[in-house]
């Protein structure tokens, strides 16, 4: 269509840009969706840092008297309004403490994954056909077993460890990146701007790495952050069948897992730490929809346009 | 008087965009007869297209808003009527084709479902609409016909497609035939061709032609009357021949100024000098086809070599080859004596700095997530020797400053700017490494014609003051007549011809080269009916 592009209208002159820091700070303040979810983020970070060290006994302390014991009875000690589990232990610590846990194993799987899947991505995507068709076949391999299948059979010869549940976890969802980024890649380089940096004698990781990579990156963010509730939930129901995190040590899923049994008369006990996972993906998600847009040079304007108004 | 057959009065059209309305067209007025050709001629962004977007009930609502104005067809006022009426009108009384016709085509139907579904829709029995498809494929000048009906869109050339939305367009016999950007993404011959058709057809069936262009070769070539627009604007109507010889408007005056083709052709250069790059039977393969066959030609300091050719005739692979972007099958190509084809990759590195590329498209070849400073300041990253990294800054600044950028603009992103700017900043980072030859592969095709001419004339001031060399890729004759010393013409990936400019363009000595001259559009409509004389007899004698 040929009207006038509304960017031409832009003023010539653009002030002074200020600090990146701030600039950052003032975009996550203009999308207030994002900035809950920060904060939420953050909040879960913390109990996930600080919440064993302080919590840890009153989590496991039992209690009979405070068994399957009502949320929001505001009249007993702060540990105990979101309820007690099966043996009176505080719902509310237990979700504290187990933060670590979850957001460990699912933070590693996704980060292992991400970094491994990207890598061969790449290299899959630049490089001669043979070893690309080795990587792929190898992606086929992992994908045509079913991931919890496998887990399951590692899960069993290996100990159920956190390492090696994020080990598990991780390789399953390799390929979910390595293709994408193997597409995208295929794409990218076809492009324009990358012959420009072969013209200028650009080494194969510099256009790699300086002009593939930013432009896949925010697709793969869209990603890890989706699989983070994937994994999150693959992580409980590993718990579930008994070969994921083991008693004492305690996670979401299991939380989740271990109220199944009282659905019927405590529903707390499993809908409590499903809130957490839902709130946390929910942040994630919500945050990486901003960071996508904050990322982009071109829909950048989107989160800066009420400033220029204000001034 | 009688009425015209469609009138547009007082049309404003806005856009409402989140930086703010943007006033597509203001206050445009213009109307076609039955049996005429009305050209609107307008450079991107003047809003050209919007009042025939507007008719064809083309424009979203919101965000944009058709703020005042009517359209009467037969009388009638388009825009107060309910969508079933327009849907009536549309395509059975207006037909419209578009720029790209591979885009408006749907690649899993076959191309004679597509354009028997235009006459079914409107109530056309199935075996009726068969037999008129066939009609209108051997009409419009589609080969082997009854067995083509039934290929798909992807198995017809550029040219063969934009028949086919013609003969689509052209099904329910309408009144009116608007026409946007017909033949700005095909070859001279093929647009020649199907201007030609598109004049004859309008002879047979005495439509109105409502042709939208940017191109006055083109409203020289098919129109009665022309509206020049600019900024959403009506700024000047009138017959074709009086706007072009006098034009009254300051734009009119300008645009018509900006057309290449009227002024002196360069001298070519003393061949006494060693020559900068020396190809010589330079060939490249894919497989059994052969892109570039025998490719010999040589440049000398200081000279503008320009090689033209319609698409597929391998003047891009011979840009792709010298720059090792593509490996050549055999040949060579010296560069002050070392050949650009077998180098190894540690002394092409050295040699990229000499031989820099400007692609056709500025929007695709600058990295979108860069800014101006970074995308230039990369080839000093890349060739560390070049400058000390404490004299970037300044060298960016400077090299800004030398394509007519202001330094202020070096932490931009490529989309804050124009078209134009953009081909200057991808000129500023080619010589950011001080080369020597700069290939520019149709560098200029994707601009508007008085950015062409800013652009051309960057170019040959940079060559003025820093000597340097182009081989310069284009399809567009005019322009080429003004910037090249010698001209060399491809056909089927062979050279077919080459020499000094006058000689190419006052005297061509190949077929195939007269054949691209008498199709090439002047913007003059007298010399363009001569011109069309001279093809007309061309085609008599082959």
């Amino acid at each position: 269509m040929a009207y006038t592009d509304p960017q031409d209208a832009l003023p010539d002159v653009l002030p002074d840009a200020p600090p990146a820091w701030v600039s950052v700070l003032r975009m996550l303040w203009r999308d207030k969706f994002a900035l809950c979810a920060a904060i939420f983020l953050l909040i879960v970070i913390c109990c996930a840092i600080f919440g064993p060290m302080l919590l840890e006994d009153q989590a496991m302390r039992n209690n009979l008297r405070g068994r399957n014991a009502p949320p929001f009875d505001f009249s007993k000690d702060w540990k105990l309004w979101l309820g007690g589990d099966a043996l009176g232990r505080p719902l509310l610590a237990r979700i504290i403490v187990a933060a670590q846990n979850t957001i460990m194993v699912a933070a590693g799987a996704v980060i292992c994954s991400v970094l491994i899947g990207t890598t061969l991505g790449l290299i899959a995507g630049y490089t001669t056909n043979t070893t690309s068709q080795v990587i792929m076949r190898l992606a086929d391999v992992i994908m045509s077993f079913p991931s919890l299948l496998l887990a399951v059979i590692v899960l069993y010869m290996l100990s159920p460890s956190v390492g090696n549940i994020i080990i598990v976890l991780a390789i399953t969802r390799i390929p979910v990146y390595l293709r994408t980024t193997r597409a995208e890649v295929l794409e990218i380089r076809g492009r324009m701007f990358v012959q420009a940096a072969q013209v200028m004698g650009a080494s194969t990781l510099r256009i790699v790495f300086r002009h593939i990579l930013p432009v896949v990156f925010p697709t793969l963010v869209t990603i890890a952050t989706l699989d983070f509730a994937f994994v999150m939930l693959a992580e409980s129901s590993l718990s579930f069948l008994g070969i994921g995190i083991q008693p004492p040590e305690i996670t979401w899923g299991l939380m989740v897992a271990q109220g199944r049994s009282y659905l019927t008369n405590a529903w707390w006990l499993s809908f409590m730490p499903g809130l957490a996972i839902i709130l946390t993906t929910l942040s994630l998600n919500l945050l990486s929809n901003w960071m996508r847009t904050a990322l982009d040079p071109v829909q950048r304007w989107r989160l800066e346009i009420s400033r220029t108004k204000n001034d | 008087m009688t009425e015209p057959l469609l009138e547009v009065r007082n049309l404003s059209v806005d856009f409402h965009t989140a930086q703010g309305t943007v006033h597509a067209v203001r206050d445009v007025n213009w109307h076609l007869d039955r049996g005429e050709c009305l050209a609107i001629l307008g450079e991107s962004g003047s809003g050209k297209s919007v009042s025939a977007s507007a008719i064809m009930n083309l424009i979203d609502c919101p965000p944009g808003d058709i703020a005042s104005g009517a359209i009467l067809f037969e009388g009638r006022d388009v825009l107060k009527m309910d969508d079933e009426e327009r849907r009536q009108l549309n395509g059975r009384r207006i037909a419209m084709i578009f720029q790209d016709p591979l885009s408006h085509l749907n690649p899993v139907y076959t191309v004679g479902f597509q354009i028997e579904e235009m006459m079914t829709a409107h109530g056309t029995p199935a075996d009726a609409a068969r037999a008129r498809c066939l009609d209108l494929l051997e009409r419009v000048g589609i080969p082997d016909f009854k067995t083509k009906i039934d290929a798909y869109p992807h198995q017809f050339s550029g040219g063969q497609r934009q028949r086919l939305m013609i003969a689509m367009a052209l099904a329910l016999k309408p009144d009116i035939l608007i026409a946007d950007e017909p033949t700005t993404a095909l070859d001279v011959t093929v647009q020649a061709q199907i201007l030609a058709l598109l004049e004859e057809l309008q002879a047979e069936t005495g439509m109105g032609l409502l042709l939208i262009t940017h191109d006055l070769g083109v409203v020289a070539e098919m129109a009665d009357r022309v509206v020049v627009m600019n900024s959403g604007q009506i700024v000047e109507t009138g017959s074709a021949a009086e706007v072009y010889r006098a034009p009254t408007h300051p734009y009119t005056k300008k645009l018509i100024g900006a057309v290449p083709g009227n002024g002196d052709m360069a001298a070519p250069l003393d061949t006494g000098i060693k020559p900068l790059l020396e190809v010589n039977s330079l060939t490249k393969h894919y497989g059994a086809f052969v892109a570039l066959e025998n490719a010999n030609l040589t440049v000398l300091p200081g000279e503008t070599v320009a090689i033209v050719g319609e698409s597929g005739s391998g003047k891009s692979t011979l840009a792709k080859t010298l720059l090792r972007l593509e490996d050549a099958t055999s040949g060579e190509a010296l560069y002050n004596g070392r050949d650009l084809v077998s180098l190894a990759p540690k002394d092409l590195f050295e040699l990229r700095r000499d031989i820099q590329m400007v692609f056709q498209d500025p929007t695709q070849s600058l990295n979108p997530r860069m800014t101006v400073y970074d995308i230039i300041a990369e080839a000093f990253v890349i060739h560390r020797d070049i400058l000390p990294k404490a004299q970037w800054k300044d060298r960016v600044r400077e090299l800004l400053d030398q394509v007519g950028l202001e330094a202020s603009h070096m932490q931009r992103f490529p989309h804050q700017f124009s078209g134009g700017q953009r081909q200057r900043i991808a000129i500023a980072r080619a010589l950011a490494l001080e080369p020597k030859l700069i290939v520019c592969d149709e560098a200029v095709s994707a601009l508007d014609v008085s950015i062409q001419a800013q652009v051309i004339d960057l170019l040959t001031g940079l060559q003025d003051k820093l000597g340097l060399s182009y081989l310069f890729i284009a399809h567009d004759l005019p322009l080429v007549r003004d910037f090249a010393h010698r001209v060399v013409v491809m056909q089927g990936g062979r050279i077919v011809e080459q020499g000094p400019v006058a000689q190419i363009f006052d005297n061509p000595r190949m077929e195939y080269t007269r054949n691209l001259m008498a199709a090439s559009l002047h913007p003059d409509p007298d010399v363009q009916a001569k011109r069309r004389q001279d093809r007309l007899a061309l085609q008599k004698a082959s």
